[in-house]
């Protein structure tokens, strides 16, 4: 049976394009980026803890040499009246939110970045300006990106921002976890300053133990849910609340990680070249058979 | 390749019409905008913030684009894979539409992205799970092919007519046999690019579909589904004959030719299955995931839906079906420009009418200077076409036999 044949032939070629594969993804194994460290860190949100003091707008700002005026000007909490997203100017901001269960006290909620454990920014940029680094933090490459804005549409948090204004070298703009300080060993520049330590700094691991051991301890306070723990496959920054996350505008998300499906379409087109190798001489054979079933005909005809 | 009867040679007609100069304006003003995107940033002259980050720029000249030009694909798997020679008269136009379509792809991409001046990036800088990686290095790999595949009819057009200008004379005889050269050695390995423009067609055709993919839940559950990419590649392939037709009957028109009716009532009585293997696709997506839920509340993207399918899909769908239509040259335009202008709509749906992010206060419509630019572009698009058919040999007219002699019995006459 040819179709047998060709069949066990693709098989052939599959079981050998996975033996490849399998060489390939433990040598790309041993690379620092892009790979989940088993000690990556991450900072833990307790909303209800949070005052709303915005000394960390300030502190991010300043960290980051965006003009961040004087620090008392933060003390105005008139900016709560509107939510406010993070963008060029501020890479994260406070938002409140009326109280939660048990209390009288408002919800006050930092948004930033979340640092995703699979990020679809790193799997979407068209150049790989993004990179998930060992210490848990997804940073951005200016000498790389070409500003196509492809990691804004596919971030499940609408957090990439971009310097629509600027004619030459626009950058996208987002909280990089303080890639630089934490490299020289100091604190996140938000996590630093927060005068009630809101913002707990640790190994992610130890920071799920943390919250968990909130929540027992203070059933009545928490919702049972640590937001990011499991959300698009985990995130580096998680968040403890007193109220639903949807009722703080955290948008709702399932456990997959956000770049999963179109990495696994994207892997099955591609598959180590075998789909658009066999197309091609597929069409390469129904060109020749054609050319010369034409010829015999004419030959025929003669 | 060259067949007896078809005999492509350059149009003769006068460039400027009325209509010329009203596509000169079009085009002028798009530039007057483009000046200021380059001088004063996106913002400046589009409606794009971070929470809609692409628009129609994308929407339009680069997926639209890309789709529309089609037609240069499909052409070459029916004419020279699948050898049906009756074909050969059309494949120069939509050879010349697919080379233009994706040079036009490659500038809107161009001003759309924030950083232009490191648009080659990609071909150095690499992300292989990345989908956009992927339509970017195989429209790049393929407009190349294109122009490849356009330079037989620059030979064509030049061999044995080289005049170069004053001094230059002298290297009329050198550039005549470097032409020659050129000819032979590409109508050798011709085969390899023809093949290789179809599959990396295939390729980024389906690919971007994948793009949207990765928005997940801030798609609209209407369109947003894992099988994107072979809706995308059904309808990019639905679009190419409808394309072919569309665009040869206008050409027809306004080079005052005889349209080609017999071979365009052919290329259309196959339009219908495949617009019919398109529409089961797409409706069967749409009951296994059950989003037809969607279209029982009344808003603009159950009505943009509703119309891409009725009137980009089943009613031209329809109309293929009938001898009558495909016998009319009126009905074949009508029922052709139906299915360009619902695929035109599907990936202007699926790019910024079902992006929906989660945090939008205002929802997104385009800028008059966005329109202005996307507009002016088509415009250009239209007059270099126009050009091109004027002075190479692209538009076949039949049962012409004073034309030029074809390439062959040049070759054969020696100096």
């Amino acid at each position: 049976m040819p179709g047998k044949s060709r069949r066990d032939f693709l098989k052939t070629t599959a079981v050998i394009g996975a033996g490849v594969a399998g060489l390939s993804s433990s040598t790309a194994k041993a690379a620092p980026k892009n790979i989940l460290s088993e000690d990556r860190m991450g900072v833990l949100v307790d909303t209800t803890v949070c005052v709303g003091c915005r000394n960390c707008e300030w502190a991010c700002k300043t960290a980051h040499d965006l003009p961040a005026g004087e620090l008392h000007s933060y003390e105005d909490r008139s900016v709560f009246t509107e939510k406010r997203r993070p963008g060029t100017k501020a890479l994260t901001v406070v938002n409140e939110y009326s109280s939660g269960k048990n209390s009288n006290l408002p919800l006050d909620v930092k948004v930033q970045c979340m640092h995703c454990d699979h990020p679809a920014c790193v799997s979407a940029c068209i150049v790989g300006a993004f990179s998930k680094e060992e210490n848990g933090s997804v940073i951005w490459d200016t000498d790389k990106c070409i500003g196509c804005r492809y990691c804004m549409a596919a971030c499940p948090f609408q957090v990439p921002a971009f310097e629509y204004d600027k004619a030459i070298n626009p950058s996208i703009m987002k909280c990089d976890f303080c890639f630089n300080r934490t490299k020289e060993g100091k604190l996140p520049a938000c996590v630093a300053i927060c005068p009630v330590e809101a913002l707990t700094y640790g190994t992610r691991t130890e920071l799920v133990k943390i919250a968990r051991e909130r929540i027992k301890r203070n059933p009545d306070k928490y919702v049972d849910h640590i937001f990011g723990e499991y959300e698009v496959g985990g995130t580096a920054w998680m968040y403890l609340s007193s109220k639903d996350f949807s009722e703080l505008d955290f948008p709702k998300l399932g456990t997959n990680p956000a770049p999963g499906v179109s990495e696994s379409i994207q892997h099955g087109i591609f598959a180590y070249f075998v789909p658009p190798v066999s197309l091609y001489a597929l069409l390469g054979g129904i060109m020749w058979i054609s050319k010369h079933r034409k010829e015999l005909d004419e030959e025929g005809k003669l | 390749m060259n067949h007896e009867e078809i005999n492509p040679v350059p149009i003769k007609h006068k460039y400027f019409t009325p209509g010329v100069f009203i596509l000169l304006i079009i085009a002028l003003n798009g530039l007057i905008f483009l000046m200021g995107r380059f001088f004063f940033g996106l913002g400046s002259v589009t409606n794009l913030n971070d929470q809609y980050p692409w628009g129609l720029w994308i929407g339009v000249d680069v997926a639209a684009g890309v789709a529309l030009a089609a037609g240069g694909f499909t052409t070459a798997a029916l004419g020279h894979v699948m050898h049906k020679e009756e074909y050969n008269a059309i494949i120069r136009p939509a050879l010349l539409t697919a080379m233009l379509g994706y040079t036009f792809v490659a500038m809107g991409v161009f001003v759309d992205i924030g950083r232009w001046y490191f648009i080659w990036h990609p071909l150095i800088m690499w992300n292989g799970s990345s989908a956009l990686f992927e339509v970017g290095i195989c429209v790049m790999i393929y407009m190349s092919v294109l122009y490849i595949e356009f330079l037989p009819i620059v030979t064509e057009r030049f061999i044995g007519k080289v005049k170069l200008p004053g001094f230059l004379s002298g290297l009329n005889n050198f550039v005549d046999k470097l032409l020659r050269l050129l000819d032979n050695g590409l109508s050798k390995t011709m085969f390899i690019f023809i093949i290789a423009g179809v599959v990396l067609s295939t390729l980024h055709q389906s690919s971007l579909g994948t793009l949207m993919v990765i928005a997940g839940p801030k798609m609209h559950p209407l369109w947003q589904t894992p099988i994107l990419p072979l809706l995308f590649l059904l309808s990019a392939i639905s679009v190419g004959f409808p394309m072919v037709i569309f665009e040869s009957l206008l050409a027809s028109r306004s080079l005052g030719l005889k349209p080609e009716m017999h071979v365009l009532s052919k290329l259309g009585s196959m339009i219908a299955p495949i617009l019919g293997i398109y529409l089961a696709f797409k409706l069967g997506d749409m009951f296994i995931r059950e989003s037809f839920v969607y279209l029982k509340e009344f808003n603009t993207v159950s009505v943009l839906f509703s119309i891409e399918i009725l009137f980009g899909v089943i009613i031209p769908l329809r109309m293929f079906l009938s001898h009558k239509v495909l016998k009319s040259p009126l009905f074949l335009f009508i029922a052709s420009a139906l299915v360009v202008f619902g695929v035109l709509l599907n990936r202007i749906n699926n790019f910024v009418v079902a992006y929906n992010p989660p945090y939008s206060t205002q929802s997104y419509f385009p800028s008059f200077g966005e329109i202005s630019v996307t507009i002016g572009f088509a415009a250009i698009l239209i007059l270099v076409y126009r050009f091109i058919v004027l002075n190479f040999p692209v538009i076949s007219l039949p049962g012409l036999r004073t034309a030029q002699p074809t390439k062959y019995t040049i070759k054969g006459a020696k100096k």
